[in-house]
């Protein structure tokens, strides 16, 4: 991505703000500092200045100009001394101190004055002597002024200031480097999802996005997109299983009834064979249609659409009538069917869809048990631990506990019952039919045999 | 019976009417829902047959109109539309029976013929059935043949009486399932055979002329 990029991307807009108040903050911080440094030496030479008012005042009063004067001079001859003193005359001529002229600048109301030194030797830097004082006017019309140089002290002030300035260049450079570093970091992760988001529209369907391990909100996003791509491309292995499902349960019959109009056609001559060879195939058609009406209801129970029509039903009576149903036919294949209605739950369903998948279960039992077994089914819930279940159970060969994922995929069915009637289609439709409603579809070992049940949702009011 | 086909696919329907009439039944044919509309409005016809998706106006619509302006002749939907949903739409709107397709045109013929039956009983309560020597009375819940009193159990009872409600006719095991369970799949087995074959046993056993017929690739019949 261009770096003009960065500048649109939301991470860098928040590290710029960031870098806005964080500014903000140290120029206030800053601002004190300097009140606490540069302040305070200008507020000292004030003092010291007042100090030395007060001295001079004590001289004055107690031995008047000429005590003044050579206290002045004593001062002044002191070496290297920033303090400044001046007494002059009511004509302003010097009299004694240590400037050559009373300055040419106006005290303001409270007598301080500030002015430029002319005849200090000028500074290395070639800088003004400034100077900071104030001026009193004594009886007779004499005039005393004292003050301090402020050339040290401008210096100092001047050096907290660049100081100051260069810690604000230094934060304003680095917040900006550690904004855009950061947002870079984001962006960088960001951009990889993107890439690999691209790559997987673009075929790669088994690219998953990099998770740092950090558990951040990125990673979060990482791994739910990586869960998320792994349930599409499970549901995409599901219905390539079915396409391919479909290809050799559908085509294969329809190759047969086809090959075998054919064979009629070209070989048969009288009318019972032709009368024979349709009606098989208009029994493989009818065949044919049952796997598509199947395959229908189970893609209609996935849809989840009929929840709109669900009314109260109760399991018990579905019960009933399917094992009113079935018992004839139970009987025929030597087996006892029994129903153990323990008790009578309601739940809310599709009374259509739920008879339907008993009697598939039913089928099923039939179909697997061995003559003189026994088909019970059951209802019972809810109770404290469990909630409503409607169950059927056999004495036949039963499901390995590791292969009862598998017999409810479409078209699966097990070795051992390729030889009897049925598409495969008979527990995918249960199951759908059990997750339309909520519930769940649960098989175990009868010992022998299988037991399955439909087991609703545990309902706690009503 | 005088019957209007509505549907638009030429080929089913001119396999519908050539069966339908082969079976003895005067047959119209409309081939959209505007013709068919007004063909069922100005004239009189026993069992109208009707697609559910039909060109110029649904067929569930179509029905509507018709019962909104007091028609009351019998209707079967016919639909690809299979699912539950679809077949009580159907049957709200105003149908008196749904098939879906593909059906067996025993299954049709058989599912028109009892629409038409129910049309001409009419309203009237009636208390006993007779078939031949055959009596069932409702009320009392008995059932005799003959001189001699058979016993059945409740389901049975079901089974015959819708038998014998449409005797003559073709009832397949579809019709049964509907009718005394109130079920709609395709049961996979032979369990409607089975029960039929116990109601057999009690009805024509020890009789010379049996009245339960299997009538193949359709389903049963009863008659006298």
């Amino acid at each position: 991505m261009p770096d003009l990029g960065l500048l649109r991307t939301t991470t860098f807009r928040v590290a710029l703000l960031y870098l806005g108040l964080f500014l903000a903050s140290v120029l206030v911080i800053l601002g004190l500092i300097y009140w606490f440094t540069a302040g305070f030496i200008e507020r000292q030479t004030d003092e010291t200045i007042a100090a030395e008012i007060a001295g001079l005042r004590e001289h004055y009063r107690q031995r008047r100009l000429p005590g003044l004067i050579e206290v002045v001079n004593a001062r002044s001859a002191t070496p290297r001394t920033n303090t400044l003193y001046l007494v002059a005359s009511p004509t302003y001529a010097p009299l004694a101190g240590n400037l050559s002229a009373w300055p040419d600048a106006a005290p303001d109301s409270d007598g301080w004055v500030e002015f430029e030194i002319k005849d200090a030797a000028p500074t290395p830097d070639g800088r003004r002597h400034d100077a900071r004082a104030v001026m009193f006017t004594l009886s007779g019309g004499y005039h005393l002024l004292v003050g301090r140089d402020t050339r040290e002290r401008g210096q100092f002030q001047e050096r907290v200031l660049i100081s100051l300035a260069w810690a604000l260049l230094l934060t304003v450079g680095l917040g900006a480097a550690g904004g855009v570093l950061i947002s870079r970091n984001v962006m960088h992760r960001i951009d990889a999802i993107n890439r690999t988001t691209r790559q997987i529209m673009s075929g790669a369907l088994q690219e998953r996005m990099a998770v740092k391990g950090s558990g951040d909100e990125l990673d979060q996003l990482a791994g739910n997109l990586n869960a998320m791509l792994d349930q599409i491309e499970q549901l995409m292995v599901g219905m390539r299983q079915v396409s391919d499902s479909i290809a050799h349960d559908l085509r294969t019959p329809l190759t047969r009834l086809r090959s075998r109009l054919e064979i009629t056609l070209v070989e048969c001559a009288g009318e019972d064979e032709y009368r024979g060879a349709i009606q098989e195939a208009i029994g493989e058609a009818d065949r044919l249609l049952g796997i598509f009406s199947a395959l229908l209801s189970i893609a209609e129970a996935e849809a989840g659409t009929l929840q709109r029509s669900f009314h109260k039903v109760a399991l018990a009576d579905i019960a009933r009538q399917i094992a009113d149903l079935y018992e004839p036919a139970a009987e025929e294949a030597g087996l006892s069917l029994d129903s153990d209605i323990r008790a009578e739950p309601v739940v809310l369903g599709n009374q259509q869809l739920l008879a339907q998948a008993v009697a598939n279960l039913l089928d099923n039992a039939l179909k697997y048990s061995p003559a003189g077994g026994r088909v019970t089914v059951v209802v019972d819930g809810p109770d404290g631990s469990r909630g409503a279940f409607i169950s059927v159970s056999d004495g036949g060969p039963g499901i390995p506990a590791d292969q009862r994922e598998s017999v409810l995929r479409r078209f699966v069915r097990l070795e051992s019952s390729r030889s009897s009637p049925g598409n495969g289609l008979g527990l995918s439709l249960v199951d759908a039919v059990a997750r339309l409603h909520g519930a769940r579809l649960e098989m175990d070992d009868n010992r022998p045999g299988l037991i399955v049940a439909i087991a609703f949702p545990r309902i706690d009011a009503g | 019976m005088k019957i209007l086909v509505i549907e638009d696919d030429a080929q089913a329907a001119a396999y519908m009417v050539k069966g339908l009439r082969e079976s003895g039944h005067v047959v119209d044919h409309a081939a959209d829902g505007k013709d068919g509309l007004f063909m069922a409005g100005s004239e009189t016809y026993d069992v109208l047959i009707v697609d559910r998706l039909l060109p110029g106006r649904d067929g569930l619509s179509l029905v509507e109109i018709l019962r909104g302006a007091g028609t009351d002749t019998p209707v079967l939907f016919l639909s690809a539309l299979g699912s539950v949903d679809d077949r009580v739409r159907g049957l709200r709107a105003g149908g008196d029976d749904y098939l879906t397709k593909p059906y067996a045109f025993s299954e049709l013929l058989a599912r028109v013929e009892a629409l038409g039956r129910r049309k001409s009983a009419g309203a009237a309560a009636t208390t006993r059935l007779q078939v031949g020597d055959l009596e069932m009375d409702l009320l009392a819940r008995r059932v005799r043949r003959g001189t001699r009193q058979i016993d059945l159990l409740p389901r049975e009872f079901r089974l015959l009486e819708y038998l014998m409600r449409h005797a003559g006719n073709v009832v397949t095991r579809t019709m049964l399932l509907e009718s005394v369970w109130d079920y709609h799949f395709d049961p996979q087995t032979n369990v409607i055979d089975v029960h039929v074959a116990r109601l057999r046993q009690k009805i024509d056993r020890d009789f010379p002329t049996p009245m339960i017929h299997t009538v193949r690739g359709a389903g049963y019949t009863l008659r006298a």
